[in-house]
């Protein structure tokens, strides 16, 4: 066991080492000046060199990289070129909205498509399953910014009840804010509901057929019994590399709802740090994000040690 | 159940409609911080210009330079040195006075050396600051400049305090009418009424600017009453919506923008005279507008706004006459055409020219490929490096006709007849002179076919019918909220 996670936490340190170098070799080599950019069509280029002196873009490569990475350890990301405020505060404040609506999202998505999944399973073949499966396939087939754009059509610009954009920040109480992330939520949760839900359905179908099972029947247990005493924990294991894998993807690609709703998230601090070429920013970005990637993949590996006692078996010997 | 319930307290709580004194304006882009005498961001004056930062003079909606922190002054006859006179009792946001070391501060801050301010030519031709007394303040220039007035009223100009300037990236400490409360990054900007205004209190309490960026978001946000008033919406095809609907007003407007097929004129074949020609002749501003713009812009001859008293309109020099470009064309050793580029920065009135423009060349045998790309990469080829053939961009600045004098702007136009006329505009001191002198530089490079001339950007406003006092025009990018209102309101 602790063997297993020392090898997992050593790949997870190797991993993030290797991506903070290649994630600075790119930005490297991504042509235009932010100095520039900042001083528009009309700057001198004496104040774009006036400015690069103050970004510190004037050092060496190699000099760069170990104060950006010998930084970020210390905790220290630098100051934000375009923005002039940390990076740390800028990815805190995103992150405040990013987090909730990625958990927010995932939260909808799981209460939605467990029980779909398994009522499908067990009465498969039923005109429930039937139209459940249909109703999945139409979700994993509609395009999230679709669904969103027709939500604010409804509740935002016919009923009124939400509004169409923006985000109050926490400060301003706790209901407003989850308010303002509902529609954003429902809009990324659907989609990821409807593969969830194919997902658990199949998984739990698989699981019925097993040995373990039948026994559990022939002691005298109901199939639903049966399936809920000792089918759900196994028929969990797929679903929950699936939840692992759309984690990372919401946190990430959470950039088109992003837009849609005005949310100041991570996504889209991302993409207009690329589009200002505010690089300092991109790169601390990019990395939390695989070190959030990398994360997640380690807790969903321990996760299964919990779920299944197999594993921990296995990691003993 | 559970669903139904969080919904019904979502719609308790859910705002209700009517107007507050705070007003909500839509702007499309964040500005990269709040300090405008650092960096180029039109963006950073659209918030702050004339609410939290005054200059001297203010510019105020129909491009006219009026008295700010200074109430009135007096230019010496040889027109090199004027004499400020500024407003007694005004304070800075954070408490402290304004007086004229704050004038010498500014002006010698942005034309120090490690200065960042983007125009800091403005302040090239000063070169005594004397201050008389606590309100006097006497700027002298190396000669006269007719322009320099209207200069010092820009955003680049602002008046800042030395014990605040370092920070007002982030947290901006003006004189103005409101002051700062918060950025909420992402989202938006708050401002406050300032109560301590030294000039005629606002009338609104306060102004949330929230950042938009996506045109389909702005209809929705619009629509569902987030937004009172979107000084410039960024999507000319939906304004048919917006006039159709009662609760609206659309104003559409100028900006100080000319839109312009910009050439290379270092590069053959478009050196030659007779091609750049023939390209104006080949464009169809009128299909160009239509197409582009949904009928939204003015057509306009020559790189000068059309709202200015001293536009030539030059749009019947070279007109939609195919035939003549093809003739040319010829003319020029082209009967068969050639291929080029034409380098497309990101805003969408850009690419939708830029695809017009595609389809009007290839009449005349110009075949273009189109290349789109982000700011920072045009900026990068296309200004800095002039790697490129055409390119179609809006210039924002106001009276910008000067950058052609330069001959090492990216479109590379090296004229010393051109150059002698700015250089006469620098130093004439009879308005009558000058403004002959300008139609004199419109005319010059329209003939010369510098560029392809094409359309003044449109701004487009969309406000609640309630709303008064938004600007119409963006002579400067300024969203001057000292007199707008609420109708009903207050």
């Amino acid at each position: 066991m602790a063997h297993y996670i020392l090898k997992r936490l050593l790949s997870l340190v190797i991993t993030l080492l290797v991506a903070t170098i290649i994630i600075f070799l790119i930005i490297e080599v991504v042509p235009g000046d932010p100095a520039a950019y900042m001083m528009g069509l009309s700057g001198s280029s004496e104040a774009a060199d006036a400015l690069r002196i103050e970004l510190g873009l004037d050092k060496g490569a190699l000099e760069r990289y170990f104060s950006w990475v010998g930084g970020m350890l210390s905790g220290d990301f630098g100051i934000s070129y375009t923005y002039r405020v940390p990076v740390s505060q800028l990815i805190g404040e995103r992150t405040l909205v990013s987090v909730p609506l990625t958990v927010y999202a995932l939260i909808l998505s799981t209460l939605i498509a467990v029980p779909v999944g398994v009522i499908s399973a067990s009465r498969r073949g039923s005109i429930v399953d039937t139209s459940l499966m249909g109703m999945a396939q139409v979700g994993v087939a509609i395009p999230n910014f679709w669904f969103a754009i027709l939500m604010v059509l409804v509740f935002s610009t016919s009923l009124g009840w939400f509004s169409a954009v923006g985000f109050p920040g926490w400060d301003a109480g706790f209901w407003p804010c989850i308010k303002a992330l509902t529609i954003p939520a429902v809009s990324l949760a659907l989609p990821q509901a409807a593969i969830l839900a194919r997902v658990m359905r199949s998984s739990v179908l698989e699981v019925m057929q097993e040995d373990y099972i039948r026994t559990a029947r022939a002691k005298g247990l109901s199939r639903r019994q049966a399936l809920i005493r000792h089918g759900l924990r196994n028929a969990m294991i797929p679903v929950l590399t699936i939840l692992g894998l759309q984690f990372s993807f919401l946190l990430a690609g959470g950039i088109i709802i992003e837009s849609i709703f005005s949310l100041p998230g991570l996504g889209r601090l991302v993409f207009q740090s690329i589009a200002q070429r505010d690089l300092i920013v991109v790169k601390s970005i990019v990395t939390l994000l695989v070190l959030a990637v990398v994360l997640i993949t380690f807790l969903v590996d321990l996760i299964y040690v919990l779920v299944d006692p197999r594993l921990r078996e296995e990691g003993r010997g | 159940m559970k669903i139904t319930g969080l919904l019904l307290l979502f719609y308790l709580t859910s705002k209700t409609t009517a107007l507050a004194v705070i007003l909500n304006v839509g702007l499309q882009l964040e500005p990269p911080n709040l300090d405008p005498t650092s960096g180029a961001a039109a963006a950073i004056d659209e918030v702050v210009y004339g609410n939290i930062f005054e200059g001297l003079v203010r510019i105020n909606k129909d491009g006219d330079v009026l008295p700010g922190l200074a109430l009135f002054w007096e230019i010496s006859t040889d027109g090199r040195s004027y004499v400020f006179h500024l407003a007694e009792g005004v304070k800075f946001h954070d408490g402290s006075n304004f007086d004229a070391e704050d004038v010498k501060f500014s002006f010698n801050r942005a034309r120090a050396e490690n200065s960042t301010n983007a125009k800091k030519y403005i302040f090239a031709p000063i070169v005594l600051i004397d201050i008389l007394d606590p309100l006097t303040i006497m700027i002298t220039l190396d000669h006269a400049r007719p322009d320099f007035l209207f200069n010092i009223g820009l955003g680049d100009a602002v008046i800042v305090a030395p014990e605040s300037a370092s920070d007002n990236a982030f947290n901006p400490v003006g004189t103005g009418p409101f002051r700062f409360k918060k950025w909420v990054r992402g989202d938006r900007v708050e401002l406050v009424k300032n109560d301590d205004y030294w000039g005629l209190e606002p009338r609104l309490e306060g102004a949330v600017f929230k950042f938009i960026p996506d045109p389909l978001s702005a209809y929705t946000a619009m629509m569902a009453g987030d937004i009172d008033t979107f000084p410039n919406y960024p999507a000319p095809e939906n304004l048919f919506l917006f006039d159709r609907d009662a609760r609206f007003d659309v104003v559409v407007g100028l900006t100080a923008g000319e839109t312009i097929l910009a050439i290379n004129n270092k590069k053959t074949p478009f050196d030659n005279i007779l091609v750049r020609k023939a390209i104006a002749h080949a464009i169809n501003r009128k299909e160009i507008i239509n197409g582009a713009m949904f009928g939204n812009a003015e057509p306009i001859g020559t790189h000068f706004a059309p709202s200015h008293p001293d536009y030539v309109d030059l749009t019947g020099l070279y007109p939609f006459d195919l035939g003549k470009a093809r003739a040319l064309m010829k003319e020029a050793g082209y009967e068969n055409g050639f291929e080029a580029t034409l380098k497309l920065p990101p805003p969408t009135y850009a690419r939708r020219t830029g695809e017009l423009i595609s389809v009007e060349l290839g009449r005349i045998g110009i075949k273009l490929k189109i290349e789109n790309m982000e700011w920072a990469q045009w900026i990068d080829q296309v200004l800095r490096n002039r790697n490129f053939d055409l390119t179609v961009v809006s210039h924002v600045e106001p009276m910008d006709i000067n950058i052609y004098a330069n001959p090492n702007y990216y479109f590379g136009y090296d004229n010393a007849d051109f150059q002698e006329i700015i250089a006469k505009i620098d130093e004439s001191t009879d308005a009558a002179e000058t403004s002959r002198l300008y139609k004199e530089a419109e005319r010059k490079i329209a003939e010369d076919a510098v560029n392809g001339y094409l359309y003044q950007l449109g701004k487009f406003g969309v406000w609640k019918k309630e709303v008064k006092g938004m600007w119409t025009n963006y002579p400067i990018r300024s969203n001057d909220l000292r007199d707008v209102y609420i109708e009903g309101a207050n």
